[in-house]
């Protein structure tokens, strides 16, 4: 698995000042891998994101995505960022925000070229946003927007596709939506996903492992391994129930205020079909 | 005189050539200005443009050269204490309270001609030399290849700056190189409109246009447009008043450039929503 790694991280740790976000964190993301990123609010899942994308470098340890060591720019990553909706009036199409995708990082204006509107053509229509690509950015709703985002990050074809918190604020036929389409793409190109969110009931049927992080401590492993109460117990350092009820995992006592429900659980979809990466059992530092 | 005589004049032909130049640069800059949400940036590197220009007739006896340099100080000055988005305002505010006041001081300091103040304040459309037309052209040379070279970065790092640091633009850069860029841009304007009424060059036509169009490439020749209409329009206007009022230019430039505004905002909702419709 590990020379068809997309993603590798050894001993990687970040710090700000005293505060250790995570630290000799290992993982291997395999092509085609769907990886979910848990974990409450400043366990440093957007810091994660920011290694990835060569915006924030480690305080020690080694990272590289497709064997390189990540810079700004790179084309093996394509980006979805968190759902933040546009404004209404802002001047650009649907087509043209995909566009930027494409050539945004370059210097000039930009000629016309039919090979560059082709490609953001197929862009857009393999997410199905053929309907709506001409209407004004800021009118179409949150779930349009997204749908457009992926468009954009697809169009490099990257390696990697790194979807930061991407269901945030989207009822839930878009997100259902959303990340059926996420899945579909990395199943047809084998793409890597790093999926980072603090609710993983919309997607655990999608899910080969996660990723948790909690209070400078990790674990690594299948759904069924890690969203356990053993699991979490050992990572928040307090007792955290998980129990399955009715096909949902609900969590109970987990110290999260990022959740905002107001008991502290969460709800989760039934596991879906394992995949073979989770035989390797959990691999936690903890 | 009849418009045409006028048009014969060499002051009016230079007020034509440098309110065109004026025009097709505020226009340009306009729809950065509006997506930035930099309104507050123009009307403060405008009015601070009065305090260099008053600096630079106490020691050199050259308001333009003064209004330029101050304009880029105070450029750096913003971007330097207003990194975040959310302290932008707030360092906008302090450098505009405390160099007016210089201003104010300098000005007390400088007797040659109350005229001089109101000129730089409102707009002296009809006193452009040689000297300034030729660094009106250069400026404008200057500012048109910059917005040029900087056009995808810098609307790839307005409208979505995430994934443009994502994708490898500067966007800090470029937000400072904008900065720039709006200093210059908005201390030329002032010449013409005067430093009070930058805004109807530098914004509302820009801001008309967004009402008529999401296109990136159709908002900004319509801004350009709106900008030449109020800009060379109010000035014809103005030429024609002349035996009957005393109306400075800037008035008619101002009162062109907002009823475009609000005919825009009359049909714009009307047409974005039916492109909606056809297009979904």
């Amino acid at each position: 698995m590990a020379e068809d790694a997309t993603v590798r991280m050894r001993g990687a740790t970040l710090r700000f000042g005293d505060r250790q976000l995570w630290a000799g964190l290992n993982l291997d993301v395999a092509r085609g891998e769907f990886l979910a990123v848990l974990g409450p609010n400043g366990s440093g899942k957007t810091s994660l994101v920011k290694v990835l994308l060569g915006l924030q470098s480690l305080s020690s340890g080694m990272v590289e995505v497709c064997g390189q060591t990540p810079r700004r720019g790179s084309t093996h990553i394509g980006y979805v960022p968190q759902q933040k909706a546009f404004e209404r009036d802002v001047a650009l199409r649907g087509r043209d925000l995909v566009r930027l995708g494409l050539d945004g990082h370059r210097w000039g204006t930009g000629l016309p070229s039919r090979n560059r509107r082709q490609q953001v053509e197929r862009a857009i229509a393999a997410v199905g946003a053929t309907g709506y690509a001409d209407a004004p950015l800021g009118r179409l709703s949150g779930g349009e927007q997204q749908r457009l985002r992926i468009a954009q990050a697809l169009l490099g074809d990257p390696s990697v596709l790194l979807c930061d918190e991407p269901l945030l604020s989207l009822d839930l036929s878009h997100q259902q939506a959303t990340s059926a389409l996420i899945d579909a793409r990395r199943r047809e190109a084998e793409t890597s996903v790093v999926f980072v969110t603090h609710e993983i009931n919309p997607i655990l049927g999608m899910v080969d492992r996660v990723l948790y992080l909690a209070g400078s401590k990790w674990a690594i492993g299948s759904p069924d391994e890690i969203m356990t109460s053993e699991t979490l117990s050992a990572l928040y350092e307090t007792e955290v129930d998980v129990l399955r009820v009715r096909g949902r995992i609900v969590v109970i006592g987990a110290p999260d205020s990022a959740h905002g429900d107001a008991d502290g659980s969460h709800h989760h979809h039934p596991v879906g079909d394992d995949h073979d990466h989770d035989s390797a059992g959990p691999r936690s530092w903890v | 005189m009849g418009l045409g005589v006028y048009l014969q004049l060499p002051a009016v032909q230079h007020a034509l050539i440098a309110a065109t130049l004026v025009a097709i640069i505020s226009g340009l800059i306009g729809p950065f200005v509006v997506t930035r949400r930099a309104a507050f940036a123009v009307h403060g590197v405008s009015e601070l443009s009065f305090t260099g220009a008053v600096a630079g007739l106490v020691w050199a006896d050259n308001a333009v050269l003064g209004a330029l340099l101050g304009s880029l100080v105070v450029a750096t000055g913003i971007g330097l204490l207003g990194v975040r988005e959310g302290e932008r305002d707030a360092a906008i505010g302090v450098t505009l309270a405390f160099g007016l006041g210089v201003g104010v001081f300098l000005l007390s300091r400088y007797h040659a001609s109350a005229r001089a103040a109101q000129n730089i304040l409102f707009g002296q459309i009809f006193g452009v030399s040689n000297a300034q037309l030729v660094l009106l052209l250069m400026v404008a040379g200057v500012v048109l290849f910059a917005i040029l070279v900087l056009y995808r970065p810098l609307l790839f790092a307005s409208v979505d700056p995430e994934v443009a640091a994502a994708r490898g633009v500067p966007v800090k850069l470029a937000g400072l190189v904008f900065l720039f860029v709006l200093a210059v841009t908005v201390t030329e304007a002032a010449q013409i409109v005067g430093t009070l009424l930058v805004l109807s060059l530098a914004i509302t036509p820009a801001a008309a246009a967004h009402r008529l169009s999401s296109r990136p490439a159709v908002v900004a020749g319509l801004s350009v447009m709106f900008a030449l209409l109020a800009g060379d329009g109010g000035l014809l206007v103005s030429l024609t008043r002349l035996n009957t009022t005393n109306v400075p230019a800037s008035a008619f430039i101002t009162a062109i450039s907002f009823a475009m505004y609000l005919l825009a905002r009359l049909v714009g909702p009307g047409l974005v929503r039916r492109r909606r419709h056809v297009q979904g």
